[in-house]
């Protein structure tokens, strides 16, 4: 058992988000949806609860925490990194732009930066393909990014 | 409605927005408002035009001006002059790369003029969010056809007859899906249409979800009729915000004109439609495995049969289409079986979508008929090569597909011939690879990609993917032998027959292809430890040219790893065995001495 240490008026949110969806098991995939558009991440004492609310397994809910990409047990920093790594950005030189931000923030895929800035991940193909090689920051798209023009775009959030 | 003169439809799909399509027609609208114009003239944000390439795009209707490249600070230019006087902006339209000429109608561009647009029919007509616009394009036109004047097994004929096939990758017979579902007993049946496009390079659904929603809600509704099921569910991946809030706009809209909800134009047909949301995975492309992440469970695939038509969402019939094969279906109803069948070749009817990237000029989304050869689209549509390289490849179907080659330019493209050809139909990404790719680490990539969204559950694709990748991994490190390549092709094989779904059947496909179009770069990397495309960075050396070099020592100064050995002035020498390819050396070098062989 996780000791759980969230705040009274956050756990009440989650029991509300289970609440709106019934606590019905079949939609622990929308409930999570839900759960982390609210608090940013999926840690497991929030796993805990949404086990318990809707009658399933801690074990069902971090299955399928951890089955799908899209969800996340680590925060993601406050302006989230996206290198598209899909095929069109592939052959036109993803992979070096992906090595210029680990390089230049110091983390790793899935990391987040230690003041808690930057996180970096992979996505596949956000459909911009005219543009490739695209990079997200948050929502905003960068499209032709070449290795020389990372520091450039940290630079914009720094 | 308001009646107005002119159109200004302005590209707003997801290429084209990240290039500031929104602002451009911000600005037109604030600049119609301060001409007064704005009662007369009409912005229309639009779907996908599909020649991202020349984004983003800003189209004047009637006179059918196709603006490309349009940036903000242009909008003022396009109104004053060709609105206004009308005459049209030069140096905004397209220029054709042969003959240089201007080229104002879209029509005439080498990009459109060989499609033919079915799926993609209202993508960049219409504003997506309005449902006047869609029905103004006969929309709702076939269901109230289907609803009125047609029965269940009537409507399965038409579509039988079309001869349309699975537009998602498989290439199963639509018609005899709904014909399976229709058969099968149940107090309720399900439609689902399959929304989480997954392959990396493919952005067709997409599109088509964001530029012309309707289309969609009415063939789920048509297929309901068909199949005697009344919930419609819409399994969308959650990185589409634009699509799924367009979506829940269009649902609501048609609830609003009666076209969903109870009754359905008086006919005494119920059908409703409700959003499910995926959460990245490829593997979720999969009927069973989709059906079972909408049941809020991990998506692992089961085995068929029992298949969905029989037993699906919550154990009941369900029919699983996927985007762009509903998106074909209302015009199959208004214009007919014949008419569809009449476009494509024997086995393959209709049209299929692709999106067209990598190393081309004309990237963009692009509907053409069946059995047109790889040369048209490649350099007709395409435009060619990017930077006058030379054609390498062409990857097909994703990570399920294979590359194809100079020798399959002329073979017309149907589900079959690229199954013949080793590769597959897929959703439709095409993938263009020029000489500066290695196909070794092409293999490698697409492997990455599987052995991070296997599920994991069934052996032979969680375990038999991974070795792939790691024998394809110690190939492009230099360290393959010729066992390696035997390995790759039997393990390949086992992988293939068996696997549990279409994941695993498929996985292997990029390394067979590759390997029987371009056994010779796999022999270069492990006989003469050679990357001829310079992509694989182990195999990669840096070289001192003894003419140039005069013995500054920069480079021997600058190398982490003292790799460089030579007195000064006199030529330097880089022990291999030593670098680690860093390019310190190249950076520093201010003769040019320092070369990558």
């Amino acid at each position: 058992m996780v000791n759980i240490k969230l705040s009274e008026d956050k756990i009440n949110k989650i029991k509300d988000i289970c609440k709106s969806f019934n606590n019905e098991g079949g939609e622990l995939i929308n409930v999570l949806h839900k759960t982390q558009t609210m608090y940013g991440y999926l840690p497991a004492e929030v796993q805990e609860i949404i086990a318990r609310e809707l009658n399933v397994s801690t074990a069902h809910v971090y299955g399928v925490v951890t089955f799908y990409s899209f969800f996340t047990m680590i925060p993601k920093g406050e302006f989230p990194i996206s290198v598209c790594t899909g095929t069109a950005c592939y052959v036109r030189g993803a992979e070096k732009v992906l090595e210029e931000f680990k390089r230049e923030l110091k983390i790793a895929v899935g990391e987040t930066s230690k003041d808690g800035k930057f996180s970096l991940s992979c996505l596949r193909c956000v459909g911009a393909c005219g543009l490739a090689p695209v990079v997200l920051i948050g929502e905003k798209v960068y499209g032709r990014v070449s290795p020389d023009g990372v520091k450039a775009i940290i630079a914009e959030y720094k | 409605m308001a009646k107005f003169k002119m159109h200004l439809l302005v590209c707003g799909g997801t290429g084209c927005h990240a290039s500031l399509s929104k602002t451009v027609g911000d600005n037109l609208k604030e600049i119609l408002v301060e001409k007064g114009l704005d009662h007369e003239i009409q912005v229309v944000m639009t779907g996908c035009f599909g020649f991202c390439e020349k984004g983003p795009i800003v189209k004047v209707m009637p006179d059918n001006t196709f603006y490309t490249e349009v940036k903000p600070g242009d909008a003022r230019e396009i109104i004053e002059e060709h609105i206004i006087k009308g005459r049209k902006v030069t140096r905004l339209l397209y220029k054709d790369p042969e003959n240089k000429e201007h080229v104002s109608d879209s029509k005439h561009m080498g990009f459109y003029k060989k499609q033919i647009r079915i799926a993609l029919r209202n993508c960049g007509f219409i504003d997506p969010e309005n449902i006047d616009e869609y029905i103004a394009r006969d929309g709702y036109e076939a269901l109230g056809k289907v609803l009125t004047e047609m029965d269940a097994q009537q409507t399965i004929d038409i579509i039988k007859k079309s001869g349309l096939r699975g537009r998602g990758g498989g290439g199963f017979p639509t018609g005899l899906k709904w014909e399976i579902t229709s058969k099968s007993q149940a107090d309720q049946k399900y439609v689902v249409c399959n929304a989480d496009e997954g392959d990396p390079g493919a952005f067709m659904d997409r599109s088509i979800l964001e530029g012309d929603p309707h289309s969609v809600i009415e063939a789920m509704a048509i297929c309901g009729y068909s199949i005697g099921g009344t919930k419609g569910l819409v399994y969308i991946r959650a990185e589409y915000p634009l699509a799924i809030t367009r979506l829940k706009i269009a649902i609501d809209q048609a609830r609003e004109y009666g076209l969903l909800g109870k009754d359905i134009l008086g006919s005494g047909f119920d059908f409703d439609i409700e959003l499910r949301y995926g959460a990245g995975a490829f593997v979720c492309g999969e009927e069973t495995a989709l059906i079972h992440s909408m049941e809020g469970m991990r998506g692992e695939p089961t085995f068929k049969p029992p298949f969905p038509s029989v037993s699906g969402y919550l154990g009941k019939p369900t029919n699983v289409n996927n985007v762009e094969t509903f998106a074909s279906v209302p015009v199959i109803i208004n214009k007919g079986a014949e008419w569809f069948s009449s476009i494509g070749t024997e086995k393959s009817k209709g049209t299929k979508v692709f999106a067209l990237a990598g190393k081309i000029n004309n990237v963009g989304l692009i509907e053409v008929p069946m059995g047109i050869t790889l040369r048209e689209i490649i350099y007709e549509i395409g435009g060619g090569i990017k930077d006058g390289k030379k054609f390498k490849a062409v990857q097909t179907g994703g990570p399920s597909g294979g590359c194809l080659t100079e020798r399959h330019l002329d073979t017309p493209i149907d589900y079959d011939n690229l199954i013949a050809a080793g590769s597959m139909m897929g959703s439709g990404g095409m993938i263009v690879m020029d000489e500066d790719d290695c196909m070794v680490s092409v293999a490698k990539f697409y492997l990455d990609f599987t052995v991070e969204e296997s599920c994991g559950k069934c052996t032979p694709c969680r375990i038999g993917n991974k070795r792939l990748y790691e024998i394809l991994e110690t190939i492009t490190q230099g360290k393959g032998t010729m066992a390696d390549l035997d390995k790759l092709k039997n393990l390949s094989q086992v992988i293939k027959d068996a696997s549990l779904c279409g994941l695993g059947q498929t996985s292997p496909n990029p390394v067979l292809s590759t390997l029987d179009n371009f056994w010779d770069e796999y022999l270069e990397h492990i006989n003469e430890k050679k990357c001829r495309s310079g992509q694989c960075k182990a195999l990669m050396q840096y070289i001192i040219d003894a003419e140039q070099c005069v013995g500054c020592t920069a480079c021997a100064r600058n190398c982490p790893v003292n790799a460089i050995t030579g007195e000064r002035k006199l030529a330097h020498y880089i022990n291999q065995d030593i670098c680690i390819k860093c390019g310190a050396c190249m950076e520093k070098c201010k003769f040019n001495a320092i070369s990558i062989k």
